[in-house]
């Protein structure tokens, strides 16, 4: 007890000595369980983010601290806590899932600071729950789905199944994809979640269902589990699928490794693609493929832009990180060079921006990647701005 | 009612089935036994699935890999005894818990920090990886059929080894009593630790066999051990039949459920309701089942004779 | 005092030294370090309750988490309601109602459940109690009303009369003083007729039958007892956290606070709080200088397995060999 005495106390000088000259950032990711995989590569994009910056915002320095929030709710929320209350932070960013941003969200708007959602995007937040220190660099968890659904229908399917896992985020992918999906739904199975890996029976029901096509929703680990036994159960011609944050770069290097083609050619939608045209993208994904040798995933580019968007709010002020209103001001204006182009916030802080079907393939190296196929929407918005009772 | 799926979802149920009893023929080998609660029998599990994928790799084929990552599990088994197990026996239940609790943080993370938090996918020969068409409309993966035909042979030679083998007579006697055991002069320790590598290659092989179709993932041992600890429950500690007849049990009862627990509720509430409630139940329910069969026979479904 | 043992010295301290330095921490400014005792005392309170069956009664319940959720639940699902509407009856902020509920909802569970658990013994005793706990867990985690495995945010806490919760000193100090009526009622228990009758059924149940005793009646009674402080912990803990899930049930959780009680050494009065203390220190200090700190924590754990005999009590005591 002496001793966590005695650091607290360090602690505390440290803080004072160092205070003013510096801008200091949580980012609370996933470093263990095998998820881990997605938040090492959010950490490797934010570091990059630095890097590019110099280390600096303006005259601040950067101190960024990563928070492992093991993939659950309440451990998120306790390093949340602790980042607000010990490390005393000016921002808190990250957040890959729905659940455990819904735990911590609280605590750190309620300390009054920023809050910046680098992945997750649970319908709440958008809607009722909306806060005005509160801004996402991704987009709302209905969104890429209603893309798909709008895919879809182009492409004249009649009828689908879902499959889907039974948490937040899984619920707002279905619910997505129902919204502008104009054909029938043959069935929906919710599994549970991140235990069940194996979808045997699923797939089995889906078949039987005689749908057209089949959506489903599995990050991390599951997508390629889930991939795998879509394969196996050999349903690519009779029963086509459609995915969304399933297939995704982390995933693709171990799919090729297993030399499993059954993957290229398959489609997905996103607000975001490698190959996207603007100099930070560019920039980004050059320097991210040459330190790291693999490119990068759509949680390490939303990561990324999460660090320059609050380096535009840092620098708008001047680096007075007193000054809220400013701060507030110059993200809402969304102002700074994002990796997937220009986009506008907004009165709920969520972006309006484009979606794209992406498709995998292979690039002049022979590495499995994606490419954009075509823009489904120009500027979409989520559907819960509407309930959000910021102007 | 459709035939044909009814059919695949059996057959489906009974290869989990049979995954579920590789492992905890392990687990009720080892309990029954050695009177030892492995909570880090799940670990093993996942080893042999790392192993196995590495040398999937290495060896350029799946079978090949499994042979040789066999016998490698077996000696992580061995290690694992000869390390921590066996200064473990001589206490009680309860630090067996807190003890294998602690071996199955290190396993999981030293797999970690070897294997990367990523996991592994595992390439099946282009034979194994395509379908059989039983009948009209029923296409199984050939993986998965040998996913049952290995665990039926596994089952059935486990049964001779336990009923008609030296070894076998040692370990029933060993279920029921183990100073008899020791009184006949057999070298116990030697017995023991033969029993435990077993049970690890058995919990390997079952990882092994997951790794194609799941891959190779950390932490998929925490997640089939409690389900393990189900099956050995309601079967009865350490009766082999007792744990094949609960592993399938379980791997039927599970499948069903998820394939038609929905369709079930649609009958007496909204589609809406019945998508929420149909999950929730279907994970409840091997819970469920223990609880009853528990509640009717406390010692599970073929208790040992002697305690 | 010079008759203390060292146990009640360490006891003495134990308790001294929670109810010092987190006050103290929180007015120099770190309310970080508040957050941790807060945390360590309430589950401190459900390890004391765990301790009860588990130590003194040889009933190794590997469900205990449930008590927890359903006393956390308690308190958010009437706090919901009252402020998103819905569910009059229940709808509430007021406190010794929602704790009410917790104690009244914890009791039946544990009644329910103890009945039927306690017709099996040993290992199979350990899963059942496994069992019903995942179904709480995965019932919670269906209902999506309160929003399901996301969990339920509590907006308002419990409202008393002359205490806010809303006060981190006041909600610590409510969560001591129920640690250390929650140990004095245990105490008393097992040195009561009922607690020697328990304990005497744990050592050996068939003499105690033919004493003449109802053993089963005892241990369902104690079970209770447990379950209800237990579920009052839960109650505290909604109230800490603000968050509630269904993850609060997991049997990971169950497990969590039977290793507390194991690591500090069952069937001791102070056991369970030591167990808490450095379970919850050794993760936040471990977790700090590495993502691998599990691998460190689980040594210990074997460590303390194989070299001490009665987990940190023992250590204490000198029972190492």
């Amino acid at each position: 007890m002496k001793k966590l005495l005695g650091a607290a106390l360090a602690a505390t000088m440290l803080t004072s000595l160092a205070q003013a000259a510096e801008v200091k950032i949580g980012f609370v990711t996933t470093l263990t369980t095998g998820a881990a995989v997605i938040g090492k590569d959010q950490e490797k994009a934010v570091n990059l983010a630095i890097e590019h910056m110099g280390g600096k915002m303006g005259d601040l320095d950067i101190n960024l601290i990563f928070a492992d929030d093991g993939f659950k709710p309440e451990t998120g929320k306790q390093v949340t806590d602790k980042l607000v209350k010990q490390d005393n932070v000016d921002i808190v960013a990250g957040y890959i899932w729905s659940h455990v941003l819904l735990a911590s969200r609280k605590s750190v708007l309620d300390a009054g600071k920023f809050l910046i959602t680098a992945n997750a995007g649970p319908g709440p937040v958008a809607g009722k729950l909306c806060h005005e220190n509160f801004f996402s660099s991704s987009w709302q968890n209905d969104e890429t789905p209603m893309a798909m659904g709008e895919v879809l229908n182009q492409k004249g399917v009649k009828s689908i199944y879902i499959i889907a896992p039974n948490y937040a985020a899984g619920k707002g992918m279905v619910a997505g994809v129902k919204r502008t999906f104009k054909g029938e739904i043959m069935g929906t199975d919710m599994t549970t979640w991140p235990t069940q890996l194996d979808f045997s029976a699923e797939l089995a029901k889906a078949k039987a269902s005689g749908a057209e096509g089949l959506f489903v929703f599995y990050p991390g680990k599951a997508g390629g589990a889930f991939m795998k036994q879509y394969q196996q159960a050999g349903l690519k011609d009779s029963l086509p699928l459609y995915t969304t944050f399933t297939v995704d770069a982390l995933s693709l290097p171990k799919f090729q490794a297993a030399d499993f083609t059954d993957v290229l050619g398959s489609q997905f939608t996103q607000q975001w693609d490698p190959t996207i045209d603007n100099a930070q993208n560019k920039r980004f994904v050059a320097d991210f493929r040459a330190k790291h040798g693999s490119y990068p995933s759509f949680y390490a580019a939303q990561a990324y832009d999460s660090i320059f968007l609050i380096k535009s709010a840092v620098e708008a002020v001047g680096g007075d990180l007193t000054n809220m209103d400013g701060m507030r001001a110059a993200m809402k204006s969304a102002s700074y060079p994002s990796v997937r182009g220009e986009y506008t916030y907004g009165n709920n802080h969520m972006p309006i921006q484009a979606y794209y079907l992406r498709e995998v393939v292979k690039d002049s190296d022979g590495n499995w990647t994606t490419k954009i196929v075509q823009t489904v929407y120009d500027a979409h918005q989520d559907i819960y701005a509407k309930d959000c009772a910021l102007k | 009612m459709d035939y044909t799926l009814l059919f695949v979802q059996v057959l489906n149920g009974l290869q989990l089935g049979l995954l579920l009893f590789l492992v905890a023929s392990g687990l009720t080998l080892v309990f029954g036994i050695l009177d030892f609660v492995n909570l880090a029998h799940g670990s093993i599990y996942m080893i042999g699935a790392f192993i196995c994928a590495s040398l999937t790799f290495v060896l350029g084929n799946f079978l090949w890999a499994v042979l040789v990552a066999l016998p490698l599990t077996g000696l992580v088994g061995y290690a694992v005894e000869l390390l921590v197990a066996r200064r473990l026996y001589d206490k009680d239940h309860l630090d067996h818990v807190l003890g294998t609790f602690g071996l199955l943080l290190v396993l999981d993370t030293l797999a970690h920090m070897i294997w990367g938090p990523a996991g592994i996918t595992v390439p099946l020969p282009a034979w194994l990886d395509g379908q059989i068409e039983l009948f009209e409309g029923a296409n199984i993966p050939v993986f998965r059929l040998l996913i049952i035909g290995t665990g039926l042979a596994v089952a059935a030679g486990l049964f001779w080894l336990v009923n008609y083998t030296r070894l076998g007579m040692l370990i029933r006697a060993g279920a029921s009593n183990r100073t008899m055991v020791s009184a006949l002069g057999i070298d116990i320790q030697t017995l023991f630790a033969l029993v435990f590598a077993l049970g690890a290659m058995l919990a390997g092989l079952a990882g092994m066999l997951i790794s194609p179709i799941t891959g190779a993932t950390i932490g998929m041992g925490g997640q089939i051990i409690i389900t393990a600890f189900v099956v050995i429950i309601i079967g009865g500690i350490g009766s082999m039949k007792g744990a094949f007849i609960a592993a399938v049990l379980i791997g039927l009862i599970d499948t069903l459920g998820r394939s038609f627990l929905d369709s079930l509720f649609e009958l007496v509430m909204s589609e809406n309701a019945a998508e929420t409630a149909a999950p929730a139940v279907s994970a409840m329910m091997i819970y469920i089942l223990m609880a009853i069969i528990l509640a009717v026979k406390p010692q599970g479904l073929f208790p040992p004779k002697v305690r | 005092m010079k008759n203390m043992t060292k146990t009640s010295w360490a006891t003495l301290i134990c308790m001294v030294v929670l109810a010092v330095f987190p006050p103290y921490f929180l007015l120099h400014g770190q309310a970080f370090y508040m957050d941790l005792a807060t945390r360590l005392v309430i589950l401190g309170i459900a390890a004391v309750s765990l301790n009860l069956i588990l130590g003194y009664g040889g009933m190794v319940s590997f469900g205990h988490a449930a008590f927890i959720g359903l006393g956390a639940y308690a308190v958010g699902i009437p706090s919901h309601h009252a402020t998103w509407g819905g569910f009059d009856l229940i709808a509430s902020y007021n406190g010794l109602f929602q704790l009410a509920l917790a104690i009244v909802i914890a009791a039946v569970f544990a009644l329910i459940t103890g009945a039927i658990s306690l017709r099996t013994k040993g290992v199979y005793f350990i899963m059942i109690t496994m069992a019903f706990s995942q179904m709480a867990f995965f019932l919670f985690q269906s209902l999506d009303v309160y929003n399901g495995d996301d969990g339920l945010t509590i907006d308002v806490r419990s409202e008393f009369p002359f205490i806010n919760l809303d006060s981190p000193m006041q909600l610590y100090g409510l969560s001591y003083g129920s640690l250390v009526a929650a140990m004095l009622l245990v105490k008393t228990i097992v040195n009561s007729r009922f607690g020697m009758v328990l304990q005497g059924a744990k050592d050996n149940n068939e003499r105690m039958v033919t004493l003449g005793y109802n053993t089963y009646f005892y241990r369902l009674t104690a079970y209770v007892i447990s379950g209800t402080m237990c579920g009052y912990a839960g109650f505290l803990l909604g109230n800490f956290t603000t968050f509630i899930s269904p993850d609060m049930m997991h049997w990971t959780r169950s497990g969590e606070l039977m290793f507390m009680v194991i690591l500090g050494g069952a069937s001791t009065a102070l056991g369970p709080i030591l167990g808490s203390s450095v379970f919850i220190l050794m993760e936040e200090i471990l977790s700090s200088f590495t993502i691998f700190w599990h691998l460190p924590f689980g040594l210990m754990l074997i460590g303390l397995v194989l070299f001490v005999r009665g987990g940190l009590m023992g250590l204490l005591k000198g029972k190492g060999k």
